[in-house]
């Protein structure tokens, strides 16, 4: 990957099917998208690494499509610390709610690959 | 530091034009118009303008584009493009500009045919790569996202956004350049569709064409002009992100630091003002605004507004001309707080004046909440 940027790195993994963010070496920030520098730090090189994957839903808006097909589209904290835009499907968009925990995994928009959620069944259910 | 600025530069002029529906014309001729208009309020020609504040999203080269349309040679140009919240921003370089010699006369132009043209938002946003994929409407479901969280964390309600459009519409009914006049009940803002939950077709501002435009001056001459002058005592623009993935608390904007940054140069404080002006692009930023700028606590913007609080005879006047939710917002809605504010000063706002009106908080917002620009203005009695 030598001579590329990091959101060509990014993109990459991305159609690998793998989704990564970056961590800051220098102050421990988890960073996404993918940065040149720390934006909290100004640290050169944070490093890519494949998150869990785990996270909670920090927003949710239902986009309303005329004679379309409505999305979801949430915004999740993921446990290490960056947030991601993504969309939790496997569930009505409804149910989606405010602090949610949700497993990430890259599946496919449009024929794209990209990072998706599905909520964690909650225990005993 | 700022303090010896307050007071310093003074709005002379005001004008807007094509508000609403205007077939036929082009955004520059409404800007023209909204040009010509506000230096006749000033008792200026153009000839005397040498310092141009302007952009639009018409326009890749605004201030070129501008000035070569009006005939102007400016001496002095600002066209930075931070969203809606611009015109409120270029309050400040006006006032630099003209404070250091740089300009005599400063205008702030405006001016959109974009209901006529196309009857959407036109914008020239590039999509966010990292939010795009999924969906997003443009601007709206940044807000909603805003207004979903808002609501998880402090107990916002559905009804408490409806008041600010109700409200809205109230001081529109007294308007009679606003473009949305008849009335609005609660109810039918619950009713009306969805388009990013939790924001109904009611809970966004409208889509019109119109102009405006603002003329200033050193202090020191503005009282050679026809209409009373309105000085500027305080503005401040803070910006924390771009996109709202990058917004790091959904709920607090950086009109916190505006806010802070332009009363602390006016010496002034919300409890001082006496109109207020808050770019209401949607229901929720009202409702963030009136916390952010320090009117109520953190959380408290619904309960704040609710009972009429914000409307005609409450206990504080929020967005007299009807706002960008009832009255006009042709893409851009900065220029008009400012014009709203000062015809209010100046006592000419007819049936919704608020008596007595010595001080104004004027607050643009630009892009996803993500600029916030906030001006302190104020009549000769408070200089």
């Amino acid at each position: 990957m030598h001579g590329s940027g990091p959101e060509a790195v990014f993109r990459a993994a991305l159609r690998e099917g793998r989704f990564l963010i970056q961590r800051c070496e220098a102050c421990g920030a988890h960073i996404f998208p993918p940065r040149l520098l720390c934006p909290r730090c100004e640290a050169d090189g944070p490093v890519f690494l494949e998150p869990s994957g785990s996270g909670t839903v920090y927003s949710v808006t239902i986009v309303r499509r005329r004679g379309g097909e409505d999305d979801n589209v949430v915004l999740v904290d993921l446990e290490e610390g960056a947030r991601v835009m993504s969309r939790v499907v496997g569930i009505d968009h409804e149910n989606v709610r405010i602090g949610m925990q949700v497993q990430g995994f890259v599946g496919e928009i449009d024929g794209r690959p990209a990072l998706l959620f599905r909520p964690v069944a909650e225990e005993g259910s | 530091m700022s303090r010896e600025l307050r007071g310093r530069a003074a709005i002379v002029g005001v004008a807007q034009n094509r508000i609403g529906e205007a077939p036929g014309w082009e955004a520059i001729e409404i800007l023209a118009e909204a040009a010509r208009l506000a230096l006749a309020d000033a008792g200026l020609s153009l000839r005397e303008v040498d310092g141009l504040f302007t952009c639009s999203s018409f326009h890749y080269m605004p201030t070129l584009t501008v000035a070569e349309y009006l005939g102007i040679r400016p001496r002095f140009r600002e066209g930075t493009v931070i969203g809606g919240s611009s015109f409120v921003h270029y309050l400040l370089p006006a006032l630099l500009a003209l404070e250091s010699g740089q300009c005599e006369v400063a205008l702030i132009c405006y001016g959109s045919n974009q209901r006529s043209a196309g009857g959407r938002l036109a914008t020239m946003s590039e999509p966010q790569p990292f939010e795009a994929p999924y969906g997003p409407r443009y601007p709206i479901s940044s807000y909603a996202l805003a207004a979903a969280r808002h609501m998880h964390e402090y107990g916002t309600t559905r009804e408490q956004l409806a008041e600010v459009a109700v409200a809205a519409r109230q001081w529109a009914m007294r308007n009679p350049e606003a473009f949305r006049r008849e009335p609005l009940t609660i109810e039918e803002v619950l009713a009306s569709p969805m388009v990013s939950d939790p924001l109904s077709v009611r809970d966004c501002c409208l889509v019109t064409d119109g102009g405006g435009a603002v003329v200033l001056v050193r202090a020191e001459r503005a009282a050679d002009h026809p209409k009373p002058p309105v000085y500027l005592l305080g503005c401040a623009t803070a910006h924390w992100h771009r996109g709202i993935l990058q917004m790091p608390d959904l709920t607090v904007t950086a009109a916190t630091e505006s806010g802070r940054r332009a009363f602390a140069m006016a010496g002034l404080g919300p409890d001082e003002m006496d109109v207020v002006e808050l770019y209401d692009a949607f229901t929720i930023n009202t409702i963030l605004f009136l916390e952010d700028l320090g009117f109520c606590p953190k959380g408290e913007g619904g309960r704040f507004v609710e009972g009429g609080a914000i409307a005609p005879g409450g206990r504080l006047p929020v967005n007299t001309n009807g706002g960008g939710l009832s009255c006009v917002h042709p893409g851009m809605y900065g220029i008009f707080l400012v014009i709203e504010a000062v015809r209010q000063l100046r006592g000419e706002a007819g049936d919704r004046q608020i008596e007595g009106a010595e001080t104004a908080l004027v607050h643009g917002n630009g892009g996803v909440l993500s600029s916030q620009s906030t001006a302190v203005l104020g009549t000769a009695a408070v200089l």
